[in-house]
């Protein structure tokens, strides 16, 4: 360990790309903690499990039920994000306006729900499924890149660019920016304010089961896979914590960072990584990149 | 005068129970000393930690190691204690500016690079081969056995209780209990937030390194998924279950977090569906308790049995009303 290597080009742009697509997962995570966190003030610590149950029913769905992949993908989006729905108007709601940290703990003990149920279900063993992208890749000059690396950017940035869309000029989008400023004035001005929970809880649930299926060709799906969802709290503190876009690209930071520590420092410090990262922006910068940081009038 | 017939009653157990209760009674001692230093954290001063399990650990190893470098095993204690403060005091000073939900998180990212600097320093931790734990010896005497444990961590229980029923009495106790009230209104009353939150948590801290000590000697053989989230979270899991902001809360939720995986044991054969044989089962419950405890009553156990209490004293007068639960809205907690 420690020994000076050789800094080869090439190789530093195969680990930022690898970096970028594991950063991209990190970074959709992220997003769902954010806009779940921006909307209702509740952080998901179950987010990486939803993403868990996502790739469980990618599968499911793509090598048991012998689906097409896109139909397969397409449908287990559509049901993770029904199930994030019910999930608010089952469960999370019942908690609106009791302790911040009621709300985590909840979250921690719906992870571990979660974790035992698809355990039980799908047993322990890792599964995975075939993809388009699998064992594909892409030569850019004398880069050899993953075609799975390359699939997880292209359908972060569609996904980010589709959700910019959506809030940005769609009436419900516009509503949910309205409820997250202030519930109350939202609620006066017509908006269905709990649908609109709902509603961002099924988005933030259907873009974690999108980062499962993403996931997929890279990582086996197993029920530890939501831990990962970690490191994509780094990601979200590193972009401000409430901002869209600092998820994302926190998220890739983190990411890249990771592979980086993998490759120049000695073992151990890549696990560990994206815990450092967080620690030193909560203490150095705690705002994140792109957050903003308020006190309360008296 | 319960309390001393309860104590009296816990001090003969030992002389007739089998050696394999006494030991798990040991483990609740220590796991309910434990619930204390979370309680004085989170249940009375509001703040959420989810690396307790670390601070265990951090006691556990340097109890260990120096009991293995032939440190007398009182000395051990102690220094297991002001390490798990000291780690404690490091990780609160620049974390506890941070409102709630941060803190949730730094506290967690600390609490697993603890977990990894356990499982990768091994020329030190022993890593995941485990670290053989000494028996401590005492003016020539080996403490050794579950029996040994068992008084051992029954007086760790008493003297943490002791200390934090005088913590809460004092002004650190006042301020705590004030803070987690209202911070505003704590810091215009003259509290000084930061300073107190930090002592908070470092004492917090402490007594956890200190069952640790205690931790080690029960496990016997360290090794570093013994302290991690999931501990931390049964931790938390012990203070919801038992009642927030009570001592009672935390030994009752101790006995509970405790005795619930050997029910489990116990009842596997029994479970229709061979749902007792279902690996993943027991932090399934857990979860599962935690969630209902959190959406059915908010104030655990005790706090249920406050609400019998009440209506048995209040007999023929008491109404559904006295205990419902009063509407609440969201407040925001970004602008703090």
């Amino acid at each position: 360990m420690g020994n000076p290597r050789l800094v080869d080009p090439a190789r530093l742009v195969q680990l930022t790309v690898s970096g970028a697509s594991s950063g991209c997962i990190y970074g959709l995570i992220a997003l769902g903690f954010v806009l779940v966190y921006k909307a209702t003030e509740m952080v998901n610590f179950a987010q990486g499990e939803i993403m868990m149950l996502g790739g469980f029913t990618a599968y499911t769905l793509i090598a048991k039920a012998g689906l097409n992949y896109w139909l397969g993908a397409g449908l287990t989006v559509v049901i993770i994000a029904a199930f994030g729905f019910l999930l608010d108007l089952l469960v999370l709601r019942r908690l609106i306006g009791q302790k911040q940290f009621s709300v985590v703990m909840l979250t921690f003990g719906l992870a571990s729900i979660f974790r035992a149920v698809a355990g039980m279900g799908w047993g322990y063993d890792p599964v995975g499924f075939v993809t388009p992208f699998t064992n594909k890749v892409v030569r850019v000059g004398g880069i050899v890149l993953s075609e799975t690396s390359m699939s997880i950017i292209v359908g972060t940035v569609l996904l980010c660019t589709a959700l910019y869309l959506f809030f940005a000029r769609t009436r419900m989008g516009l509503a949910m920016q309205a409820a997250s400023q202030n519930q109350l004035a939202a609620y006066y001005m017509g908006v269905p304010v709990k649908t609109v929970f709902s509603l961002v809880w099924a988005i933030s649930a259907g873009i974690a089961a999108i980062a499962a299926v993403l996931l997929a060709p890279v990582a086996m799906v197993d029920v530890n896979m939501g831990l990962i969802g970690m490191n994509a709290f780094a990601g979200a503190v590193l972009g401000g914590f409430g901002s869209i876009p600092g998820a994302v690209i926190g998220g890739v930071v983190v990411g890249v960072v990771e592979q980086m520590a993998g490759y120049f420092l000695p073992a151990g410090f890549q696990e560990t990584s994206a815990n450092l990262v967080l620690l030193a922006v909560l203490i150095i910068y705690p705002q994140g990149l792109f957050g903003t940081l308020t006190r309360k009038r008296v | 005068m319960r309390y001393v017939v309860f104590l009296l009653v816990l001090l003969v157990i030992p002389v007739f129970a089998g050696e394999f209760y006494v030991g798990e009674l040991g483990a609740v001692f220590i796991f309910a000393v434990v619930g204390i230093a979370q309680m004085l954290l989170t249940g009375y001063t509001g703040l959420i930690s989810l690396c307790h399990a670390a601070f265990l650990g951090l006691g556990a190893y340097t109890a260990a190691i120096l009991l293995a470098m032939g440190v007398p095993f009182l000395l051990t204690i102690v220094a297991a204690a002001v390490v798990a403060g000291l780690a404690g005091t490091l990780i609160g000073l620049p974390t506890l500016r941070m409102s709630g939900l941060y803190l949730a998180i730094a506290t967690l990212s600390f609490g697993s690079i603890i977990a990894t600097v356990l499982a990768k320093w091994d020329r030190v931790t022993g890593g995941w081969s485990g670290f053989i734990v000494p028996t401590p010896v005492v003016l020539g005497h080996a403490l050794g056995g579950p029996v040994w444990l068992y008084y051992m961590s029954l007086a760790a229980l008493l003297f943490v209780l002791w200390m934090s029923l005088n913590i809460l009495r004092s002004p650190i106790g006042r301020a705590m209990i004030a803070i987690r009230d209202s911070e505003i209104s704590a810091q215009s009353m003259g509290i000084h937030l930061s300073r107190s939150k930090v002592t908070a948590f470092a004492i917090s801290a402490g007594m956890a390194g200190l069952a640790g000590a205690f931790y080690a000697q029960y496990v016997r053989a360290l090794t570093p998924d013994a302290f991690d989230l999931l501990i931390s979270i049964q931790f938390i899991t012990i203070i919801f279950v038992g009642g927030l902001g009570s001592l009672h809360g935390a030994i009752i939720g101790a006995v509970f977090v405790r005795l619930l995986p050997q029910a489990i044991a116990l009842l596997r054969d029994d479970l229709p569906f061979g749902l007792g044989r279902m690996p993943g089962l027991e932090p399934g419950l857990f979860g599962l308790v935690l969630v209902l405890v959190i959406l059915v009553e908010p104030g655990g156990v005790y706090g249920r049995w406050q609400k019998i209490a009440r209506y048995l004293a209040a007999f023929p007068l008491s109404r559904r009303s006295t205990s419902t639960r009063q509407r609440s809205f969201t407040r925001s907690e970004r602008l703090r």
